[in-house]
């Protein structure tokens, strides 16, 4: 087992870098970040030439890569453009955990990431949490009452609940439980934003307005999971194991908590295990659309000013934790599913 | 993997013998003409179809890119059945038109996808070794990045880059070339797993040693004798990857940076929706149901196509 894991994560080194490389090639042919340097202002040709100079951009692109991965304090840079090398670098490079100042913040990628994750984790982790429960429920129920009237309810709504794009459900939510509810002097759901900022980020404020997000993300998953749980529970409940479960007299129930459940979500653990490092980057969409401030919304703004140092630090974190989690998903496994082993 | 039904018995003489053996698209017909919900897909996508081509024989596609400033945010009534926009494009019109986009564009993406996706999946199952090495991890490394996010930023490199064309009369926005591009070559990686699992194990059965040892070619193996075999399931993977293509059109474009205007397709009408959510929802609401209703379709299409196609997959979900 050891000598496994050790084999997977020495593979993963190769993985990581081909990631790293193919991002960096095509975030950096994404287009000007200099453009968006002055703001409303145009930038002076010379002023232009410094920036460039100064952030490393006029090196060829290999070049930069190997600066961005090792950094550059160890060697000589022409900063003035004199052509003459008479100064340090300061970039440390990612393998030093340095992934460099964000452009538009002129702050640490690290920093400006930080403060972003712990408000998508709130919404996603409890996205997930309600995911996975409810898709548990419908999926179970659905397997167990086969083309009843509520399984073909359940069906047709993860059918178009899976078909819809998730903006359109976003606008439709908010159509609903936000303009027509505050018409109809009902209650109704804020539309953007963590918190009112008359009021401050009170936890009641919070849930709140993570209502109509939730909802959002919520729904598209549940449909397309709960039709999986339906289709492994409908798989294991005819299997002959069951069968002399039943026979030997167990009451049902126990033979569907002990015996037909434990099998059936195991499948289930890979796709939490290839979700969970996603919920990390957001929802790019949702968040874009509720304002949330979180990880998917700053990958959207990055992208749109080509904030580079951003939109790498983004991608090469989530690569990460993606890997990560696919070889903690494969060990796990070996311990809920016995006859699974790795040589 | 093409069908695996049992041998048949050669029918006995003067028994059965008006009825031939069916072939196995016949039965992958007669299984796809029993699952009902395929059959509402193939209707739901027949009306989509009559509305987008019948409908443009009502409205030209000058129609469609005619404004007039003075009806602008006008609701739904006889004369705009779905209503006008911001700068006062008839939305049925846009719609009519922009659904043809939206669909070519879904189409042509799972060919450029196919394309890709099939080559890499053949040549990496088939050659095994280092090739396979290089080319699943390629492979791994496009599928660890989420889609939207490489959505976006190949549409962000390659946007503008693309000239307007003109083609059967019509002009086409050159983004339209770029996200038709940028989609496929998104989303080729599963397909490309697919191949090269049956390659693994197609290539080593008897028919290929035997076209082999019969002096065949590397590149007649993989196209004529192998690829054959492995239609059905590229062509369920494939149906159901045009109803996530023309999602993706939507994101993008919902998003800002796909096709960009006055070419409309389903995804940009949306794109300034959001900021007349409250006072005109019919700007955002027929463009969106017509993408649902067309995924939908596709999507059940895509399904009975599985069980028709794939008996293993069926005995597996039911």
């Amino acid at each position: 087992m050891t000598r496994y894991i050790i084999r997977r994560v020495l593979q993963a080194i190769p993985l990581l870098l081909m990631i790293s490389l193919i991002l960096f090639v095509l975030i950096n042919l994404m287009g000007d970040p200099i453009a968006s340097f002055g703001g409303r202002q145009r930038l002076r040709p010379e002023d232009r030439a410094r920036l460039t100079r100064q952030l490393g951009l006029d090196q060829p692109i290999l070049v930069q890569y190997a600066i961005w991965l090792v950094g550059n304090d160890w060697m000589r840079i022409d900063l003035d453009g004199d052509g003459v090398t008479d100064h340090y670098g300061t970039r440390r490079g990612v393998l030093r955990g340095d992934l460099g100042d964000s452009f538009m913040e002129k702050r640490p990628v690290l920093e400006v990431i930080g403060e972003r994750v712990p408000n998508t984790l709130l919404l996603m982790l409890t996205s997930e949490l309600a995911i996975l429960s409810f898709s548990l429920l419908i999926g179970i129920y659905s397997a167990l009452r086969q083309y009843s009237a509520l399984d073909y309810v359940f069906t047709a709504f993860s059918f178009i609940g899976y078909s819809m794009p998730v903006f359109w459900l976003a606008l439709i939510l908010m159509y609903v439980f936000a303009v027509n509810f505050k018409r109809w002097g009902l209650p109704y759901f804020p539309t953007v934003g963590m918190y009112d900022l008359a009021v401050g980020p009170t936890v009641g404020q919070i849930v709140w307005h993570m209502v109509l997000p939730l909802i959002t993300i919520s729904i598209i998953s549940i449909a397309g999971y709960s039709r999986y749980v339906r289709a492994q529970m409908l798989e294991v409940i005819n299997q002959d194991y069951i069968r002399t479960a039943r026979a030997k007299g167990l009451p049902r129930w126990m033979v569907l908590r002990d015996h037909a459940l434990k099998n059936a979500a195991l499948p289930l653990v890979t796709l939490v295990g290839m979700d969970l490092p996603l919920l990390l980057s957001g929802a790019v969409v949702t968040e874009s659309i509720y304002a949330w401030p979180g990880m998917g919304r700053l990958f959207w703004d990055a992208a749109r000013d080509t904030d580079i140092p951003i939109l790498m630090g983004i991608l090469i974190i989530i690569s990460v934790f993606v890997i990560l989690f696919q070889i903690i998903t494969d060990v796990t496994y070996t311990f809920l599913d016995p006859r699974i082993r790795y040589n | 993997m093409t069908e695996v039904e049992p041998p048949q018995d050669p029918p006995e003489p003067g028994a059965e013998a008006e009825r031939p053996p069916l072939t196995p698209a016949q039965v992958a017909w007669r299984r796809f003409r029993q699952h009902k919900m395929a059959l509402a897909g193939v209707g739901l996508l027949i009306a989509i179809i009559l509305f987008i081509t019948v409908g443009s024989i009502f409205f030209s596609e000058a129609d469609a890119n005619y404004n007039d400033l003075t009806i602008k945010l006008s609701a739904p009534s006889w004369e705009h059945p779905f209503g006008t926009d911001l700068v006062g494009y008839d939305i049925l019109a846009r719609s009519i038109y922009g659904g043809q986009i939206s669909i070519v564009i879904g189409i042509l993406a799972v060919f450029v996808s196919l394309a890709v996706g099939v080559l890499v999946g053949a040549v990496a199952g088939f050659y095994g070794g280092i090739i396979d090495g290089v080319l699943m991890r390629f492979t791994e490394a496009m599928l660890n990045i989420p889609q939207l996010f490489l959505l976006i930023v190949l549409a962000k490199f390659l946007g503008g880059k693309v000239p307007t064309l003109y083609l059967l009369g019509r002009s086409f926005s050159g983004s339209v070339v770029v996200i038709i591009g940028v989609i496929g070559l998104t989303s080729w990686m599963y397909l490309a797993r697919i191949v090269r699992a049956s390659f693994l194990s197609l290539k080593e059965q008897e028919f290929t040693t035997a076209a082999r040892c019969l002096g065949a070619r590397d590149v007649s193996l993989i196209f004529e004798h192998i690829l054959p075999n492995t239609v059905a399931p590229i062509i369920v993977a494939a149906t159901l990857e045009v109803a996530n293509a023309i999602l993706s059109e939507a994101y993008v474009s919902f998003l800002g940076l796909g096709v960009q205007p006055p070419t409309a397709t389903w995804g940009n009408m949306l794109d300034k929706a959001y900021s007349h959510l409250e006072t005109e929802p019919w700007m955002w609401f027929f463009p969106g149901m017509l993408i649902l209703l067309t995924v939908l379709g596709i999507n059940f299409v895509g399904d009975g196509l599985r069980d028709a196609l794939d008996p293993r997959a069926l005995a597996q979900a039911e």
